[in-house]
């Protein structure tokens, strides 16, 4: 019965969202603001409505319904509430759902804004956003309901959304359970981030789309969406790291990242997202590369649309592809149908984009910005063909080749070098015009200090040459970093007559943009050198040992005390926990927990590190095996991962940076006129 | 000319990127292959990079937690989504592949510590090497259980 009204008001949402369609397609060709502003208030209507649906699903999940199949699949009595609300996003129909409400949330949102300067671009907004969701509200309804519920008839239990003839309901009397890898803090979170980072690129792309149909291709669209692609770029980034935080400590493998498919997935509109945003200030200082930032949103959109359905469709083999279905073919054609009309729309407007300057200087800033663009690109066409490389060689040679992470590593790694050179000259490029001259002057004092610190590095620490290319590169952008953003407090400082710590702050303040990426820079600087740590200098070693017994490796002494197993009934788990004694060079530093968790409703192990971290490296210790009946000997897996917490620290600062660059000022419209004016002043100074 | 140095430079990079997929692609390229395929090619892949995907069969396992030799049978599975869809799903042509005793099976040899989702029925895509002997030297071992996430609800549920 809850069920019911739970799929009638998902279906009322379906229709709701068509109705926006078509409401907002024929006022604007009957040139009915009435009618645009009925669509309008359609497409408010649907966040209520799925929020309707979305909570009679929380209510059923909640309170253990396993006569719906979802809430059987992906709940059981043994789970906290907390865990059962979040199944919601725990498979494949709720997922969906999901992605829904989200959107929804966001068109709400969208349509409550300011309209007054930007009337035409509303009706075809509301189509974009209202099309996208049509399509995912359409997968609910018509292929994936999450309402579906289970009945008996001669051919045995299946779900059904309506109950057919000569069946009655069958209602289990557990239900499956969440699979207990997910049921972790990160992944609880992990899914909304990354699904958040998805929805919210529907926003600049609606945008976009709006700027091509009406013809208004100057660079307004950009400028309304600049917040709305940060933010997105925010939940996205945020949303990859926590799921490299959930690998790191659930998968027990030592790592964060291993080029699963799925994750590549999510990654790849990250990859056109970062061009974009790094393309669109082009747009709006040069009046350039139109066409090309028109693409990368469009790209994006698409790669969103594809990553969400990469990561529940079970296409390809991997940890995450937990579902199959037959959504496939949908997907595909959706995506298809966007890509095709979009590029065509941009064929149609080729002659209005036009750049309105051209680029003459190999080393201006605009064409340091397109070879990051560039760079960009080609990180992605090395993960695209990754992934449809088995597919290409299947279809040509008869026989299945995959590429795995090593190819990833090597094909990417130049690439990122690369990316991370450009880092470090950019920001002391001039825009229109630069030379090797005045680059050179810029740049010769902080070459000098970083090839000084990779001597350093060399003499004292190691020999690796790509760890010394890595911290070489990383040096160079930290001292040109700090620089540039000493040297516009210093000057501030001097013209305002400002102590230094407030000259920053303003300077941060007035010009968020400009030094929230300078603080996103130095944060993926951080993150390399976490990365640089783990991959290059991981050290692990594995032993057997009895009480007592200890195992040495990289200056740690890890000795084994006991192991205690014990099952906590009420949670449906065993626990099996080892204590370990950790020193250093002789010096005691505390106790370590490595466990192993037995899920009984799953049949499933779970293990789970025992890690003590410091900025120079983690000690993580894996409990292998153990001996149950004398309970006095175990096996331990030990790996030492350098710096890896410098990746985690370096994502937080990721987050306030990116805070700062998107943090909306008090009067929008109004700062960005007065930006443009004093921008014509500067520009040919900055 | 000006628009000469911008075509010549994105051609170089352009040229790169080609070099960087090719050679990449070149030396880490691996074999993906069914048990059947594996049979049929005899002798010339020994010690070619290989991925062989199979249903685990549980009886097999077995682990050494002295050296974390992990040692186990699979048995052949489809290779074709289609195929395994007019098995009934992955889930159903694992069950099969484990029941049936004609089809072809391959011992895998993993050192490491034991995986926590390796169990009867599960599918493992094995990344690494096969000997003279036919035994499967795993570097990498994936393993998905269909069962567990989603399926069909099992005729005695309650």
């Amino acid at each position: 019965m809850i069920a019911d009204f739970g799929f009638g008001v998902l279906v009322v949402s379906f229709l709701v969202t068509l109705y926006s369609v078509f409401a907002a397609i024929y006022g604007e060709v009957k040139k009915s603001a009435a009618m645009v502003e009925s669509a309008r208030r359609a497409m408010l209507l649907t966040w209520p409505l799925l929020t309707l649906t979305a909570g009679t699903l929380i209510y059923l999940l909640v309170n253990n319904h396993y006569e719906v199949q979802f809430v059987y699949e992906v709940t059981s009595r043994s789970m906290p509430t907390y865990l059962k609300v979040t199944a919601w996003w725990g498979g494949q129909a709720g997922s969906l759902l999901f992605w829904s409400w989200l959107m929804s949330a966001f068109a709400s949102l969208v349509t409550l804004r300011n309209w007054d300067r930007d009337r035409e671009f509303l009706p075809w907004v509301i189509v974009v956003a209202c099309v996208t969701m049509a399509f995912f509200i359409g997968m609910n309804v018509f292929f994936e309901n999450p309402f579906a519920q289970l009945y008996q008839t001669f051919d045995g239990i299946n779900p059904f959304t309506f109950q057919p003839a000569d069946s009655i309901l069958f209602t289990p009397q557990d239900g499956r359970g969440l699979n207990p890898l997910l049921r972790h803090p990160g992944m609880v979170i992990h899914p909304p981030m990354l699904y958040l980072g998805f929805v919210s690129f529907v926003i600049p792309y609606a945008f976009a789309m709006a700027a091509l149909i009406t013809g208004r291709t100057d660079d307004r669209w950009i400028r309304i969406t600049r917040r709305w692609t940060l933010w997105a770029w925010l939940f996205l980034t945020f949303g990859l790291v926590l799921g490299g935080r959930w690998a790191y400590d659930v998968l027990g493998w030592g790592g964060y990242w291993g080029w699963d498919p799925v994750e590549i997935a999510a990654f790849m509109p990250w990859l056109t997202g970062t061009a974009f945003l790094h393309s669109v200030m082009i747009q709006e200082k040069r009046g350039m590369m139109k066409h090309w930032n028109m693409l990368l949103i469009i790209l994006t959109y698409d790669l969103v649309i594809f990553g969400t359905f990469l990561t529940r469709s079970g296409v390809l083999s991997s940890v995450h592809a937990f579902a199959q279905s037959a959504i496939g073919p949908l997907f595909f054609g959706f995506i298809g149908i966007t890509l095709i009309t979009s590029v065509a729309l941009i064929i149609y407007r080729w002659a209005a984009l036009k750049s309105e300057t051209e680029m003459t200087s190999m080393l201006s800033r605009e064409a340091l910005f397109l070879l990051n663009n560039l760079l960009f690109m080609s990180i992605l066409v090395v993960c695209f063909w990754g992934v449809i490389y088995p597919l290409i060689s299947e279809l040509f040679t008869g026989e299945k080749v995959t590429v795995g992470p090593p190819f990833y590593e090597r094909a990417t790694g130049p690439l990122w070098a690369a990316l991370l050179f450009l880092m470090g000259i950019a920001p002391l490029s001039a825009w229109g015009h630069s030379t090797v001259k005045t680059l050179g002057r810029a740049l010769w004092k902080p070459v000098v200090v970083a090839i000084a610190i990779t001597i350093a590095i060399y003499v004292y620490f190691t020999n690796n040459i790509y760890a010394l290319i890595g911290f070489f590169l990383v040096a160079l952008v930290l001292l040109v970093t700090i620089y540039e953003y000493w040297r516009g407090a210093y000057a501030r400082q001097r013209s305002q007559g400002e102590n230094i710590f407030v000259a920053f702050w303003n300077l941060t303040g007035r010009n968020r943009r400009r030094y929230g990426g300078y603080i996103i820079h130095l944060s993926i600087m951080l993150m390399a050198i976490g990365i640089l740590g783990i991959e290059l200098f991981q050290k692990e070693t594995q032993g057997t040992v009895t009480a007592g017994d200890s195992i040495d490796i990289a200056g740690y002494t890890v000795t084994y005390r006991e192991v205690a197993s014990w099952d906590d009934t009420p949670k449906g788990v065993n626990y099996t926990r080892a204590v370990v004694d950790v020193y250093q060079n002789g010096i005691y530093l505390g106790e370590l927990h490595p466990r192993k968790d037995f899920y009984f409703d799953s049949q499933q192990n779970m293990t789970i590190p025992g890690n003590r971290s410091t900025m120079k490296d983690d000690l993580y210790v894996l409990l292998v095996d153990w001996q149950p009946i004398s309970a006095d000997g175990a096996t331990l897996k030990i790996y030492v991962n350098p710096l890896v917490n410098w990746l985690w620290m370096g994502s937080l600062l990721f987050i306030i940076g990116i805070t700062i660059a998107a943090w909306p000022d008090k009067d929008p419209e109004h700062v960005t006129v007065r930006a443009d004016r004093q921008l014509k002043q500067t520009s040919a100074a900055d | 000319m000006k628009i000469n140095k911008f075509v010549i430079g994105g051609m170089l990079i352009l040229g790169a990127v080609v070099f960087l997929i090719w050679s990449a692609t070149a030396s880490t390229s691996e074999y993906f292959l069914t048990i059947d395929e594996l049979n049929a090619k005899g002798s010339s892949i020994v010690d070619k990079n290989l991925r062989v995907s199979g249903a685990v069969i549980g009886d097999t396992i077995q682990y050494d937690a002295e050296s974390l030799t992990l040692t186990f049978e699979v048995a052949h599975v489809s290779g074709d989504n289609a195929q395994l869809e007019t098995e009934g799903g992955l889930a159903e042509a694992l069950h099969q592949a484990v029941l049936d005793p004609s089809r072809s099976r391959m011992t895998v040899v993993y050192v490491g510590p034991m995986p926590d989702l390796l169990r009867h029925e599960a599918q493992a895509i094995v990344t690494g090497h096969i000997d003279a002997e036919g035994i499967f030297h795993a570097d990498e071992l994936l393993l998905k259980c269909p069962t567990k996430y989603e399926e069909a609800v099992p005729e005695q549920a309650g």
